[in-house]
């Protein structure tokens, strides 16, 4: 057999690449600097300034004035661009490998000319508090995005205001509540359905709004379980939130009788679009029957996914939930964009303000630029490279794809390495570990585990045919590694900034430091 | 830190051969004329090699020979052997006395290699004092204090003492193995050991914490509570989901038996069919709380026979609820719950979807069969 190491693709670059990432040992940017540094040094205010201002300090109120100066790092400039730059070399993100293992996130390219829109000073100068008058070009982007929203799903109305994901199922769960309250309900619907395959937030977001949550299975075929829905329907059901295609990339064939079964109890159906980039221009919400939805702005339409944000959950409704969206609004009224809070059934807020402006520029430049018939190719494009990938990872000794055989994938699929745990005692996560070795990583699965030893990949429409083959041999790589030599995959990484880390303290937020004031204060704790 | 080590060298004798089994010393000898070769040793030497890490700090104390001391040399470690046994031939009886003789020397965790049988003699012998793990090596695994296999055993033996793990109970099942011969399976649950029980992490931010079974429990607890009512009498069924449940709520319950409660208190401990019968006789409204046995998914039927028919027809065939947490369903990996009371009008009236309490306000839809 060859050695893999030395094979080259056709586009020239190896086939597995002798990566190392770096290591700086970097601290803290807490513990760098010496008492005195500065960053930038303030010029002292002029004498005729101060003499016409004064003081404008003793027009604040005491009690709002801290007693104490901020604890901040005193640090030179070059120091911070250093740290930070040491800290951008100690990542694996979308601009420097494969990013096809994040899968549910839709780790996509997102074009940097975007980028550089929503860095233009007429976007960072902006505050939300503005005057509408002074602020109609970025009012008309909302509004116009939203137009093209509601042709992408068929539904009525939008609001950009949720701010992620789970902000936006949230939003459609407080709605399905309001809905039902404005009907004299909901003190008997209080029930919400979901999928054990839709997105965990779907489960968590009903109960944060006051919802009991019953969870369906997948029958035999691996489909949400249509017998199952059709028990937990009763006079009780408040709605469905539920994802399609689910994490598993099977979309289900029956979500019209879903949808169906659920109004005929009088329950409304709201559809998570996080895993749309499949489907863009192929389905659409209206006709599956949804009466709400929300699309990921940083997910399908490429704001990007990061960092935890910033991010945009597009909320949308039909006409006759319209009156329950969080205001305000973004209209038009031939003339003039405007924020419209007059909604009397409103929600209320889901967060300040009217959306993250940057994130709609982007996402609103990205569809244009693509226009109607480039949506459907992305959407074409990222089920194809999909079931290109799933097929090679299926070649894969010890790899299998759970639930619906023979049956192609959307977007994404969650496979499972049970087979070669069983055979070699690595477990999937481990099997992640190591390919960050050569440079990639993958990401198992939600919590619970339901596939055994999970893997779930999305290869986006971002990623050339040569890349993919660069990924799957990578995972194939590893995976004859457990099989030759298990205890090389179970002790990796090698060449990664930090060695695995227990994340047993991960479940108890006694230990938990998410500041640097309660890490010193709970490491002194300990020590004292 | 001390671990102690007991291996059933016959354990496994009975499965390759056919023998589905190995209890009994004529089925041993049985086996052994069929060829049969002692795998409990392997199995063992397989768990402890991955404890070498801990080498310099992990004092190994065993039995002679077959049951530990060998494996353990094996493996690498240098052990402390106490009693004595017959080279040729052990027996349930040696297995009990080493867990005597082992429970009071201060032991962080105990290893031991067997199936049902060996798992029975350790609770027996032990009770459920001391941590516990099994390392499967037996014909038959039904009960739950087993590993899946020995380098999980090593895994989650390896995390426990670096108190990486929390404790849960996990049921010692076995099956006659007679009836077992004849084609008839009928698991009977015997107790409960403490054993680690390993949550394996995710990396990266979009893992949520993994809700812990216990925290499960509360929840499930919590949301049996409001759903209780004054003057209904609860008949709680065996099993370590329904003990720590009832424990949340105030009430002491027996583990391997059936417990009835009026109010919060106890209106009868451990009761069998009569007991149960007599009481719904005084108090005609009443709910069943059962949960299914671990793996195998049985809700009515095994190892809570006190349950009968009889009783489920008094109380109601559609007043009963089911718990479970999370984890368990999913250890069914999509199997169906089935009931199977001897009574078949019954059974096929009990069939079809339930609302499965898994936590606060949370329930997942599933399928009983029969």
């Amino acid at each position: 057999m060859n050695n893999i190491t030395d094979e080259r693709f056709t586009d020239g670059k190896p086939n597995l690449r002798r990566f190392h990432q770096a290591r700086w040992d970097e601290p803290v940017i807490f513990e760098l600097g010496q008492p005195g540094q500065r960053g930038i040094l303030v010029p002292e205010v002029d004498e005729g300034i101060k003499s016409q201002v004064g003081n404008p300090l003793k027009e604040i109120p005491d009690s709002l004035l801290r007693k104490n100066q901020p604890q901040l790092p005193e640090i030179s400039q070059p120091a911070v661009v250093r740290h930070y730059v040491h800290l951008s070399q100690e990542t694996l993100g979308v601009d420097c490998n494969i990013d096809v293992g994040q899968g549910t996130c839709t780790m996509k390219y997102s074009p940097k000319v975007n980028d550089q829109l929503a860095r233009m000073v007429e976007m960072t100068e902006l505050h939300p508090l503005q005057d509408e008058s002074t602020v109609q070009g970025i009012l008309e982007v909302f509004w116009r995005f939203e137009q093209i929203l509601k042709e992408i799903s068929g539904l009525d109305r939008f609001t950009l205001q949720p701010g992620a994901g789970s902000a936006a199922i949230y939003t459609n769960a407080s709605i399905i509540r309001a809905y039902h309250a404005s009907r004299g309900e909901i003190d008997k619907r209080d029930e919400i359905i979901t999928t054990i395959f839709s997105h965990p937030s779907d489960a968590a977001c009903a109960k944060v709004a006051g919802f009991k949550v019953i969870t369906l299975y997948p029958d035999e075929d691996g489909y949400p379980d249509i017998e199952a829905l059709s028990a937990a329907i009763s006079e009780r059901t408040a709605g469905l939130l539920i994802t399609n295609p689910e994490d598993t990339g099977i979309y289900n064939p029956r979500i019209a009788e879903f949808t169906k079964l659920v109004h005929v109890a009088g329950g409304l159906c709201s559809y998570d679009q996080a895993n749309a980039n499949g489907i863009l221009g192929v389905t659409r919400a209206r006709e599956a029957g949804f009466d709400l939805c929300h699309f990921n702005l940083h997910k399908t339409f490429s704001t990007p996914h990061g960092c935890g944000g910033p991010a945009v959950g597009a909320t949308g409704v039909t006409k006759e939930l319209i009156p329950f969206l969080p205001v305000p609004l973004v209209d038009f009224d031939g003339s003039n964009y405007f924020l419209n809070y007059d909604l009397p059934n409103s929600i209320g807020k889901i967060r300040p303000f009217y959306g993250v402006a940057q994130a709609v520029l982007k996402a609103y430049a990205w569809v244009m630029a693509l226009g109607a018939e480039g949506l459907r190719e992305v959407a074409e494009i990222a089920v194809l490279n999909n079931n290109y990938l799933l097929h090679k990872i299926l070649s894969i000794r010890g790899a299998s794809a759970p639930y619906a055989k023979g049956k192609r994938r959307i977007e994404q699929v969650r496979y499972s390495w049970e087979k070669l745990y069983e055979e070699t005692g690595v477990h999937s996560d481990e099997l992640g570990i190591r390919a960050a070795d050569f440079g990639v990583h993958y990401w198992t699965s939600h919590h619970p585990y339901v596939v055994p030893e999970p893997c779930t990949l999305e290869p986006t429409e971002s990623y050339s045919k040569e890349e993919l083959d660069e990924y799957a041999a990578i995972i194939e790589n590893v995976a004859n590694e457990a099989y030759s030599n298990p205890d090389l995959v179970k002790n990796a990484p090698y060449n990664s900034t930090v060695h695995t880390i227990n994340n047993h303290p991960l479940d108890d937020p006694q230990q938990w430091c998410i500041t640097w004031r309660a890490y010193k204060r709970k490491t002194q704790q300990v020590t004292a | 830190m001390r671990i102690g080590l007991i291996v059933n060298p016959v354990a496994g004798l009975g499965g390759r051969v056919g023998l589905k089994g190995s209890d009994g010393a004529d089925i041993q000898q049985r086996a052994v004329e069929l060829g049969a070769i002692p795998c409990a040793t392997d199995r063992a030497i397989e768990t402890l090699k991955y404890l070498l890490p801990l080498k310099t700090d992990l004092a190994i104390l065993t039995y002679p020979g077959s049951m530990g001391e060998i494996a353990a040399r094996r493996a690498g470690f240098l052990p402390f052997v106490l009693g004595q046994i017959l080279f040729d031939h052990t027996t349930a009886e040696d297995t009990k006395r080493a867990v005597k003789e082992l429970m009071n020397k201060d032991l962080s965790l105990l290893l031991f290699t067997g199936g049902d049988g060996t798992a029975r003699d350790i609770y027996a012998a032990g009770g459920s004092e001391i941590p516990t793990l099994g390392i499967p090596a037996g014909v038959k695994i039904h009960s739950a204090v087993y590993a899946i296999h020995p380098r999980a055993a090593g895994e989650l033996a390896m995390a426990y003492l670096r108190e990486e793990t929390e404790l849960n109970l996990a049921e010692v099942m076995d099956i006659d193995e007679e009836e077992f011969r004849k084609g008839r399976v009928s698991p009977k649950l015997y107790g409960f050991l403490k054993v680690p029980y390993l949550q394996r992490f995710v990396q990266g931010a979009k893992a949520a914490s993994p809700q812990l079974s216990s925290s499960a429990l509360k929840g499930i607890a919590d949301d049996l509570f409001v759903r209780m009512s004054p003057g209904t009498i609860y008949i709680f069924g065996p099993g370590s989901s329904t003990y720590v449940i009832a424990k949340h709520l105030g009430m002491e319950k027996n583990l391997l038996g059936v417990d009835a409660y009026l109010d919060g208190r106890v209106i009868a401990s451990d009761a069998n069919e009569s007991a149960l019968l007599e009481l719904l006789f005084n108090y005609p409204t009443a709910e069943i709380i059962v949960t299914p046995i671990g793996g195998q998914g049985c809700i009515f039927g095994r190892g809570n026979q006190q349950i009968s028919p009889a009783v489920i027809r008094k109380v109601g065939e559609t007043r009963f609820r089911i718990v479970s947490t999370p984890e368990k369903l999913q250890a069914l990996k999509g199997q169906p719950l089935w009931v199977d009371t001897g009574d078949y009008t019954l059974d096929k009236m009990l069939c079809g979807y339930y609302p499965i309490i898994t936590g606060y306000k949370e329930y997942v839809m599933y399928k009983v069969t029969s």
